[in-house]
């Protein structure tokens, strides 16, 4: 079952063999030529990208000048057609910590049948030279269409209900500081499943990194063919703590109550919400996530947010080092892969 | 035949049916012979065109119960001519226009206008569908006898694209139909079960992220209708069955004694949901791509007879309405040149149907059901000379820009298909020869 | 093929094809004894001046651990030693494929007003020198550095010279150095490959 999600996820533009899509040649060493899915990553490149910024991480610290050279003279654009200030902001100061140019082109509300087609906007920045484009899409697939019409490369920053995959290599990241190796680690992520790109960069990447990840949500909140993933469902969040070296709490969207995948905010709270007697639950060595931004009293309670084990604020500044070390990978050797 | 009234042609070699080669004789756009008189008649006569069709295949003309011609409203994604030339160069000489234009086919104006634009073109015979209800919004029937008792004369009413989903509306047209021996042709699809869906619900719009078109909405239609269809006594037809739930539900309903037919579309009976996976919007279609399992099923219904006929939903779509994301995009596919070539590819080849199933399918029970007089008649002495060769051995791929539509939005671009239409005959005359439009042809 | 397109130091000695010449130009003791030598040497100009060696990932990082041993021995005074990766200031990141960042880690007590020796196995273009020097700057402002290497095999494309060199090597441009550590494999040894 494994092998055959991961047949199917990994993204058409990276090398699927039908044809349908314009394929381009990979980038050298295994890396994929875009980060459009986490599924693009295999073992040995998402461990490439992790311990990149440990160096990263290292190169960095302590030191007068927070800069590096190395993307001198390229050029970011961060192409949001979704408020995200944080993610925004950490691709940002990721690129410019690596001294690129960014260019921060906010397109929200032109996304769909207003305003500049996507295609019109990718043959923009291609004219404009972008040597890699960020991507924030309210469609899912949106920054795959896009990498078929620009050269330069392109990372997800998060699309629809999709995938966001350095949100997961910055979870990944996160998790192997606290917990080391993730191999045979057991990571659980609550929440709103079926409507999460978190959960979906996620369950791909730390299954391929070896953890052994369970979904936990009510019914309603994951997608019909869950089954098919490497991961394994739980409805009863008390059964899956024990054990649980790490839970992951998803943000909840109020509005979904509207859309009746759960009746109201009390029972969802009272069920998968995590509070300090689930906290207890976990090891000692248990580790609290959330990807933000938090809904405070819904999935997480203030008390466990901010208390012994939660690495909420440590994951934001994760993200800036791991996107750090995207932006490397995928723009080394540019040259040699488009000569 | 050198009576004065015009030309014969004489098709020599060509296997009616797939069958015994024999040769066919037309004068005056009927067919006046057939066989060894053929060839006698032809020898008598001085002003005789003979065609080779040796190694063809002759079969009726097609004809299209489901098409979207886009005139009025979009032509810059289609027109009744150009729509009409690409039925033609897939060996259709008749196709039913869809009413979602705009303004929407729910009067006998439109229809009528629809109508003559069809007539003015002179490849196929267009007739026209009328909307169930007004605006084909659901709410009120639109003026249905009007559309019946006018040129146009329609008898199959249809709100496509979107579903008759009101269960009293729904019972109050089929029964209102009766009158002129009308037929509804649902497009089955819940509404409130495919808010925002994007694609087949199932493994790969879980891994895509995709909202889901849960089979179910296809199927509790189909099954809602079949019993109201059953209550009243009216005829209703089902458009483009896509699950396999949906074959057993027309199945159950046909032993029951239902009077219910339906139809598949070539791209259900080739392709599958895991085409949505470079999220390419060409693979965007309504009801949505589905899976292996429902493909069989499909494949199997037509071959039975539980599904009655193929039905192209041929529907072209401006390229902005594609080249986009997903979610943004248009569903709907080109199909009126790649259908025979998907049916011999996915039902003859593999066994499941022969040439006298696909002339049942294609021609003869989408003639019948829409009431449509002088097509999907026998190759016989008499009746009217719609016909197509067709090169059974011929394989080609298919190239986008290269089709007749003003839009390329195939989802079989660069496939290699079997079968390649050679000659159209629309009442004797040649609308296709040598796999192209006659010159001049509809001048 | 020139320098510049050609790592400066290749790990894999068996690249190339047809019979290849294969010298040892330094052996193990030749080795000891002149990381010896140049310690003395460091000491020497450092005078009581404190001096901090950074060792260029990876055999430079070997060498100057072995080489702040001996500047600890003779001395009597610990040498703090760090590493200082130079790939992210490289100068042909775009003409390569990505590669894995190595160790860079500077002594507790950082680089500024001290005297700071970086240490490299081969220096060949100088490119790598270069880096380093960007590197350093932005780790702080030493008063002076210094650059000691095991193997001098000329062909520079820069203006940078050692201060500490342990052998020249008159090499051809399609000749291979290579250097073997203990540490990465296993022995030590200087070889010539001569394609």
């Amino acid at each position: 079952m494994t092998t055959t999600i991961k047949a199917t996820t990994r993204s058409a533009a990276n090398g699927d063999s039908r044809g349908d899509s314009a394929v381009q040649p990979p980038a050298p060493s295994g890396m994929p030529r875009h980060l459009l899915s986490a599924g693009d990553l295999n073992a040995e490149t998402a461990t490439l990208v992790l311990d990149t910024a440990e160096r990263l991480e290292q190169a960095m610290s302590g030191r007068e000048v927070r800069k590096l050279p190395t993307l001198r003279g390229r050029t970011v654009v961060n192409l949001f057609y979704e408020d995200s200030t944080r993610t925004r902001i950490s691709f940002e100061l990721a690129a410019k910590r690596l001294s690129a140019d960014v260019i921060n082109f906010s397109a929200k509300g032109s996304s769909v049948s207003k305003g500049e087609s996507l295609k019109d906007t990718a043959l923009t920045l291609q004219a404009m030279g972008a040597d890699a484009v960020v991507c924030r899409h309210s469609a899912s697939g949106a920054p795959q269409r896009l990498s078929a019409w620009v050269s330069g490369r392109v990372v997800n920053a998060g699309d629809g209900t999709h995938e966001h995959p350095t949100q997961a290599l910055l979870d990944a990241f996160t998790l192997r500081r606290h917990l080391g190796e993730l191999a045979g680690r057991k990571i659980v992520v609550v929440g709103d499943v079926l409507h999460s790109r978190v959960a979906r960069s996620n369950v791909l990447l730390l299954s391929t990194l070896g953890a052994q990840v369970e979904l936990v949500a009510p019914p309603t909140l994951l997608p019909v063919g869950v089954g098919s993933w490497p991961a394994s469902v739980s409805y009863d969040l008390d059964a899956s703590l024990s054990g649980a070296d790490a839970v992951m709490m998803l943000r909840v969207q109020r509005e979904r109550m509207s859309g009746a995948f759960f009746p109201t905010a009390r029972e969802y709270t009272r069920s998968y919400g995590l509070d300090v007697r689930r906290r207890a639950m976990l090891p000692d060595h248990g580790v609290v996530m959330h990807p933000g931004p938090m809904n405070r009293g819904m999935e997480i309670t203030p008390a466990v947010a901010d208390g012994d084990g939660s690495v909420i604020v440590e994951q934001v500044a994760n993200g800036v080092t791991v996107r750090m070390a995207v932006l490397y990978l995928l723009l080394s050797g540019e040259m040699e892969t488009n000569a | 035949m050198s009576n004065g009234h015009g030309v014969s042609t004489l098709i020599t070699g060509a296997a009616p049916y797939g069958e015994e080669a024999a040769d066919v004789l037309i004068t005056d756009g009927v067919i006046a012979a057939v066989g060894a008189a053929a060839t006698a008649a032809a020898k008598r006569a001085t002003d005789v065109e003979v065609i080779d069709a040796d190694g063809l295949v002759l079969l009726p003309g097609l004809v299209d119960l489901h098409t979207h011609l886009r005139e009025p409203g979009r032509e810059d994604a289609e027109t009744v001519e150009t729509g009409s030339a690409a039925a033609a160069l897939g060996g259709y000489t008749a196709v039913f226009a869809m009413p979602n234009t705009d303004p929407t086919a729910d009067t006998a104006g439109v229809v009528e206008q629809v109508l003559r634009l069809g007539e003015d073109a002179r490849l196929v015979d267009v007739r026209p569908i009328g909307a169930v209800t007004v605006g084909r919004k659901g709410e009120r029937l639109a003026e249905l006898a009007a559309m019946a008792g006018s040129a146009a004369q329609v008898r199959v009413f249809s709100d496509d694209g979107d579903c008759v989903s009101d269960p009293l509306l729904m019972r109050r047209a089929l029964e209102y139909v009766k009158a002129f021996d009308g037929v509804i042709a649902q497009h089955a699809q819940e509404p409130r079960l495919t808010a925002g869906a994007q694609m087949h619900e199932g493994d790969v719009s879980a891994t895509l992220g995709m909202t889901g078109w849960p089979a179910v909405a296809e199927e509790a239609i189909i099954a809602r209708d079949c019993l109201l269809a059953d209550h009243v006594g009216s005829r209703l037809h089902v458009c483009h069955l896509s699950t396999a739930g949906s074959v057993e539900l027309i199945a159950a309903a046909k032993a029951r004694g239902t009077r219910v037919t339906a139809e598949v579309t070539p791209h259900h009976l080739l392709l599958t949901d895991a085409r949505a996976i470079g999220y390419d919007p060409v693979f965007k279609v309504n009801p949505p791509l589905r899976t292996d399992a429902d493909v069989a099923a499909l494949r199997k219904a037509l071959a039975d007879g539980t599904i009655d006929i193929v039905a192209t939903d041929h529907a072209p779509h401006a390229s902005e309405d594609k080249e986009c994301e997903w979610d943004a995009a248009s569903p709907g596919m080109l199909g009126l040149q790649t259908a025979l070539s998907v049916v011999v590819a996915t039902m003859v080849e593999p066994g499941l149907l022969d040439w006298r199933g696909v002339a049942a399918v294609m021609s003869e029970r989408p003639a019948a059901i829409g009431g449509l007089a002088g097509h999907g008649r026998p190759i016989a002495v008499g009746e009217p000379a719609n016909l197509v060769l067709v090169d059974p051995a011929a394989r080609w791929t298919v190239r986008g820009a290269e089709l007749a539509s003003l839009s390329a939005n195939t989802p079989f671009e660069g496939m290699e298909l079997p079968a390649k239409v050679v000659g159209t005959f629309l009442r004797g005359r040649r609308t296709v020869a040598g796999g192209a439009l006659v010159a001049g042809v509809n001048a | 093929m020139t320098p510049g397109n050609t790592p400066a130091r290749r790990e894999d000695s068996t690249a190339g094809a047809g019979p290849e010449v294969r010298a040892e130009i330094l052996s193990e003791a030749d080795i000891a004894r002149t990381i010896d030598r140049i310690a003395h040497q460091i000491l020497e100009k450092a005078g009581d001046e404190p001096v901090v060696l950074l060792g260029i990932p990876t055999r430079g990082v070997y060498l100057a651990r072995r080489l702040a041993d001996r500047i600890a021995t003779f001395s009597g005074r610990p040498c703090p030693v760090g590493s200082l990766d130079t790939t992210l200031y490289r100068d042909d990141l775009r003409r390569r494929p990505p590669r894995a960042l190595e160790e860079t880690s500077i002594p507790a007590g950082g680089l500024d007003n001290l005297t700071c020796v970086l240490v490299d196995d081969v220096l060949y273009s100088g490119r790598t020198i270069r880096a380093a020097l960007d590197a350093l700057r932005d780790h702080g402002r030493p008063s002076a550095v210094q650059l000691a290497v095991l193997v001098d095999r000329g062909h520079r494309q820069l203006p940078i010279r050692a201060d500490y060199v342990g052998k020249n090597i008159p090499t051809a441009a399609d000749d291979d150095v290579a250097v073997r550590l203990t540490e990465s494999d296993g022995r030590d040894a200087v070889e010539l490959i001569r394609a």
